[in-house]
This record gives C-alpha cells, sequence and structure tokens, in this order.
C-alpha cells in the first residue's frame, strides 16, 4: 500500500511500473494470508487424517508394513460383504426414489399449481429437514411402532403387529430409505424445482404452442433440460446413502440389538475400532468408503459442469 | 358446407370433451398424490409436537392427532429435567458451545478464503479450490473415522476441541463464499478502493464485507444446523456424558426409554412422551432458524450447487 501510494504521488510512469511488478506479488501474498487460516484446516481435517488412515491400513498394530494385508483381512470378515450388500440394496432402493419421485414432484409444482400454493408445498416438504440426523430416526421409531404409530392401522394391514416384525432384517433398507426421503427429498425438490425455474418461458410456451400435454413437455423438455442437476442429485445421495451410520446405529439400541450392529460398513469400522481396538482394520475400512467417496465427487468435479474452477 | 361444418363442430367439440376430462383425470391424479405426500411430510411432524401432551398410555389409546394436557406436558417436562440430574441442560449448553464455537471459527475462515479464491491471483490457487470441492462433495462421514484415528493419535480425544476443530472445517462454506465473490462482486469497485490507497486488508474489511453480508448469513445458517445435529463425530470423540452434545444425549435417553429398552428403562421416568419432547427440544432452535430464513435458504441451495 505504502509503495503504491509513495511512488504514485511521485509520478505517474513510476507508479505504472510499480504496479506491473509489485502489486501482483502483494496481492498475492495477501491471497496466502487470506487463505491461510482455511488451509491450515483443510489439512488437519480432510488431508492429514486421509494420510495418517493410509498408512494405517498399509500397517500392523506396532506399525509394520503389511503390504494389502489390512485390506484381505477386513474383506474376508464375514460381516465385511454383508454390510456393503446391505448398503448396496439401500441404494438401489433409495436412488430409484430419490430420483423419480423428487423429479415428479418438482415438475407438478412447477406446472400444474399456482405459484403460491406451490411455495408452500415446498416449505412443507422441505421443513423435516430440520430434524435431519438423531431426531428424524427417533420419530420414524414412533412412527413404526405399531403400538404408538398414528398409522398402526396401516401397519396392521401389511401385516405388522409388533414392533419387532417392523424390526426384521429384511425392512431395514426400506425404513432406512422412509427416513432417508423425509428428511432429504424436500430439499431436493426445491433443488429441481429452482433448475425447473431456469428454463426459459419461451421453451416452454414453444411446447404449449405446438400443442404439447404438460405430461409431455414435462418428459420430452423440462426433464431432459435438468438432467445435469438429476446426474448431480443422483451422485451426492449415492455418495452419502454409502456412508449409513447415525439411522442403523439407534435402530441397533433401540431395538435391544435385534438389528446387527455391523449393518453398514460404517458400522463395521467403527465396531472395529471401538471393540476390537483394531485401528489399522477400521482404517482399511473407510479407506474403502473414502475411496468411494472421492470416486463421486471426482466425476462430479471434472465432468458435470456445474462446478467451474476456471474464472469465466 | 353447413352440414361440414357442424360435423367438425361435433368433433371439435367432442375432442374438447376427451380433454376436458383427460384433464380433470390428470388433475385428480396430481392433487392425490399431492395430498399423500403432504401426510407423509407433515403428519410425523404433528404427531412429536403432540406427543409430549399425552401419558404413555395416552399415546396407545387416544386419537394420534389428538391433544393432551398442558398438566402431561408439564409432567413430561419436569421427569425430563430431572432425568440424572438435570443432564439435558448440559447437553443443550454442550451443543450451544460445540455450535457456536465452530460457527465463529467457520466464518473467520471460510470468509476470507473464499473471497480470496475468487478475487486474488496466487499459485496453488486452482489447487486448493479443486481439493475444497472435492472434499465438499464427499459425504461428511466419510472422514469422521479418520479424524477420529488421527485426533486419537494426538491425544485430543474428550476435548472440546476434538468437536469444535473439525466442524470449524467447512469447505461448502468456502465455496459457497467463492461463488458469491466470483459472481456478484463488481471488480471496479475493489480496483478504484486500491487506487485510492486501501491496503488488501481494508479493501477486504471496508469494501467486500458488508457486501457480503447475505452470503455470510447463509454459511451461518448451514454451519449451525449442520453442526447442531451432527452425531457421528461426537459420538466417536467425546467419551464422557457430561460432555455430549444433545443429538448423542437423544441417543443415551433413547437407551433409557422402557418402551424401548425395558430393562435399562425400568423405574425411570423417562417414558415415550418424554423422549418426543426432548426431541422436540433438541431441534427447537435448527426448527425455528428454519421458518424464519426459508428464503435465503431456497437461494442458498440453489447456489451450493450453482447455476451457469
Amino acid at each position: 500500500m505504502t509503495t503504491v501510494e509513495r511512488v504514485g504521488a511521485a509520478g505517474a510512469v513510476p507508479a505504472e511500473q510499480v504496479r506491473r511488478r509489485g502489486v501482483p506479488r502483494r496481492r498475492s501474498l495477501a491471497g496466502y494470508a487470506f487463505v491461510s487460516g482455511y488451509t491450515v484446516l483443510l489439512m488437519a481435517f480432510g488431508v492429514l487424517p486421509t494420510l495418517y488412515a493410509i498408512d494405517l491400513a498399509f500397517t500392523n498394530a506396532s506399525g509394520q508394513f503389511v503390504g494389502l494385508g489390512q485390506f484381505t483381512k477386513v474383506v474376508r470378515d464375514f460381516r465385511f460383504g454383508p454390510s456393503f450388500m446391505h448398503i448396496l440394496l439401500y441404494l438401489a432402493m433409495w436412488l430409484v426414489l430419490v430420483v423419480v419421485l423428487t423429479v415428479v414432484v418438482a415438475v407438478i409444482l412447477r406446472s400444474r399449481v399456482s405459484a403460491r400454493t406451490s411455495g408452500v408445498f415446498r416449505f412443507l416438504f422441505y421443513i423435516p429437514g430440520a430434524l435431519a440426523g438423531v431426531a428424524s430416526v427417533l420419530v420414524w421409531l414412533f412412527m413404526l411402532d405399531p403400538a404408538v404409530s398414528p398409522v398402526s392401522w396401516l401397519l396392521r394391514a401389511l401385516g405388522f403387529s409388533t414392533f419387532a416384525q417392523v424390526l426384521a432384517p429384511q425392512n431395514l433398507p426400506a425404513i432406512f430409505v422412509l427416513i432417508a426421503f423425509w428428511t432429504g427429498a424436500g430439499g431436493w425438490i426445491v433443488v429441481m424445482y429452482g433448475a425447473l425455474n431456469n428454463i426459459s418461458d419461451e421453451v416452454m410456451e414453444a411446447a404449449r404452442v405446438d400443442g404439447a400435454s404438460p405430461w409431455k413437455t414435462a418428459w420430452y423438455i423440462q426433464i431432459p433440460m435438468i438432467r445435469k442437476w438429476i446426474v448431480y442429485m443422483a451422485i451426492l445421495a449415492f455418495a452419502a446413502g454409502t456412508q449409513l451410520f447415525v439411522e442403523p446405529q439407534l435402530l441397533q439400541t433401540a431395538s435391544l440389538g435385534r438389528v446387527d450392529p455391523t449393518w453398514s460398513p460404517n458400522q463395521l469400522a467403527y465396531v472395529f475400532a471401538f471393540q476390537h481396538g483394531d485401528f489399522n482394520g477400521a482404517a482399511a475400512i473407510s479407506i474403502f468408503l473414502l475411496t468411494l467417496g472421492l470416486m463421486c465427487a471426482g466425476i462430479l468435479v471434472t465432468r458435470s459442469g456445474l462446478f467451474k474452477v476456471e474464472e469465466q | 358446407m353447413s352440414a361440414l361444418s357442424s360435423s367438425s363442430d361435433r368433433l371439435a367439440r367432442r375432442a374438447a370433451m376427451r380433454s376436458r376430462s383427460s384433464r380433470l383425470a390428470s388433475g385428480l391424479v396430481v392433487v392425490l398424490f399431492l395430498a399423500v405426500l403432504l401426510i407423509f411430510f407433515v403428519l410425523p411432524a404433528i404427531w412429536l409436537l403432540l406427543a409430549p401432551t399425552k401419558t404413555a398410555g395416552q399415546l396407545v389409546s387416544q386419537f394420534p392427532l389428538s391433544f393432551g394436557s398442558f398438566a402431561n406436558l408439564g409432567r413430561a417436562w419436569s421427569h425430563l429435567a430431572s432425568f440424572q440430574g438435570g443432564v439435558l441442560f448440559l447437553w443443550l449448553r454442550n451443543s450451544v458451545v460445540y455450535s457456536a464455537g465452530s460457527l465463529v471459527l467457520t466464518l473467520a475462515t471460510s470468509v476470507p478464503a473464499g473471497y480470496a479464491l475468487a478475487l486474488t491471483r496466487f499459485r496453488g490457487r486452482k489447487l486448493l479450490l479443486s481439493v475444497t470441492l472435492i472434499v465438499m462433495i464427499m459425504p461428511n462421514a466419510s472422514l469422521v473415522l479418520p479424524i477420529f484415528l488421527e485426533l486419537n493419535r494426538f491425544g485430543l480425544i474428550g476435548t472440546i476441541w476434538s468437536v469444535i476443530l473439525p466442524f470449524s472445517f467447512y469447505p461448502f462454506g468456502v465455496y459457497l463464499v467463492y461463488i458469491y465473490f466470483a459472481t456478484s462482486m463488481p471488480r471496479d469497485i475493489l480496483s478504484a478502493a486500491r487506487i485510492d490507497g486501501a491496503n488488501e486488508w481494508q479493501v477486504f474489511r471496508r469494501i467486500a464485507l458488508p457486501l457480503a453480508r447475505p452470503v455470510i448469513g447463509l454459511v451461518a445458517f448451514f454451519s449451525f444446523v449442520g453442526n447442531w445435529n451432527n452425531f457421528f463425530l461426537p459420538y466417536l470423540v467425546l467419551p464422557s456424558s457430561n460432555e455430549f452434545p444433545i443429538q448423542v444425549g437423544l441417543n443415551q435417553l433413547l437407551s433409557s426409554t422402557p418402551s424401548f429398552n425395558p430393562v435399562a428403562g425400568a423405574g425411570l421416568d423417562i417414558t415415550s412422551p418424554e423422549l418426543a419432547l426432548a426431541i422436540v427440544i433438541a431441534i427447537l432452535p435448527v426448527l425455528v432458524m428454519f421458518l424464519f430464513s426459508q428464503r435465503a435458504l431456497v437461494s442458498g441451495m440453489l447456489a451450493g450447487s450453482t447455476k451457469e
């Protein structure tokens, strides 16, 4: 600052020179200062834990390099396969439901009801998002307990008369889908609605003039035009779905251990670390999960065109 | 000629009628669909708000959406407040400390970082931005166990820093600020200020920061809500009940509720209405924020997944 002021006062030409050489460097120093605090956090809680987990996953408890030993150990563990199968089943149901329903709802709210009604609906659908996490699981414990549920008639009609029957292993993926949809779908509906809103009125008007029905317009125009957002949602929902922990963990508490304590891979890693004291094994499992998350993030950042790193 | 026109008239009328009835049918489908969804999303929330006003017995016997009495509500409250010597208040206080502490650190680090990424040039900028994007998209939970292992290595387990510091790392906040400055900050103002002799800090403090108020609110909201509702990390790194945030406390309450745990819960006053009341209390701060910042939220969710 002082340089520019001083030289600027001395004359126009030197100021010009100083600005060309000096200012960018000074400004880039300022840039480093501005990002320093965040960079420290990024290193400490993004990069370092990843490197440390990699280090643990390739060594044993006494720090000796064991190659892929930890990975083969956890993969051969009898709980590893089932936990990933559970997640896979859950993801298949969750992805289909969240993609189909949020898009359909967003289309309806965009083109079939008045703007005011649509705003009210979006808000009401979004509210359960405030209960994300523990609260939502507890609420659904009540909803699914035939003794107190407001829809106990429905549960009975489906053949469930006790809470234990509801929590049977084959029902768990569907239960987690219900919870995830209840807390998460509203937010996605808002995003999809916003994407539909970005489609220009002329396009919609042209479709109407050409005699396309609302459903046809949705299928041939609106949905293809927000395809990018649908892919974005699907990848994020997939990535988050692989990490399931709170839901099965709480259900396990609530069911007095009837629910498998290693239902999801994250729970298995937790059991390795906290019950077996095997941090290396836990790290190996979390490397699997980290890789899944990284792959999803990498695809989105490099392929989707939704994020820009360069200036426009 | 007239016969022709009348027959085409009839055809047109029939077509119109058919399209009207099909429009009616599709309208009916839409209304039904929205009604079912509305019940699905709203019913559990209404039930939750009403549950603490009833006794455990009434929850089973009465109409699910009936209101019990304020006396029941008071009783549930006093049972809950006396649970383990008022540990509920400690949990709530902890949640406030963890969420507010990390909120301050998040704002102090992410706002300058987003600003610098958008408006200054330095080597490594693109790398930092790419890493930020990737970590932001990666699910939170995937880093929790590695963070636990790291904190454990450095002996930080059980301290408040083991929650506050990881919570403060908020790449999504940096990205929101970055997008805001990159798209809606007139660069001319900044260079004008520089020509007027302001240094980089002054440019940031006096010009950029006041203009960034909306996005700062947004980052604060998402960070606070995310941290308030976080369960996984504190569950792993805080061993003692006195340090729990409310979310982990709810888990402990759950295992003390006789309807879910007849053995451990026997003899305690924590029954379903008390648990429901605890849930309501736990989500109240977030719910209030949701109700009052709806518009900002919607724009934030869209910005967070930026448009061209």
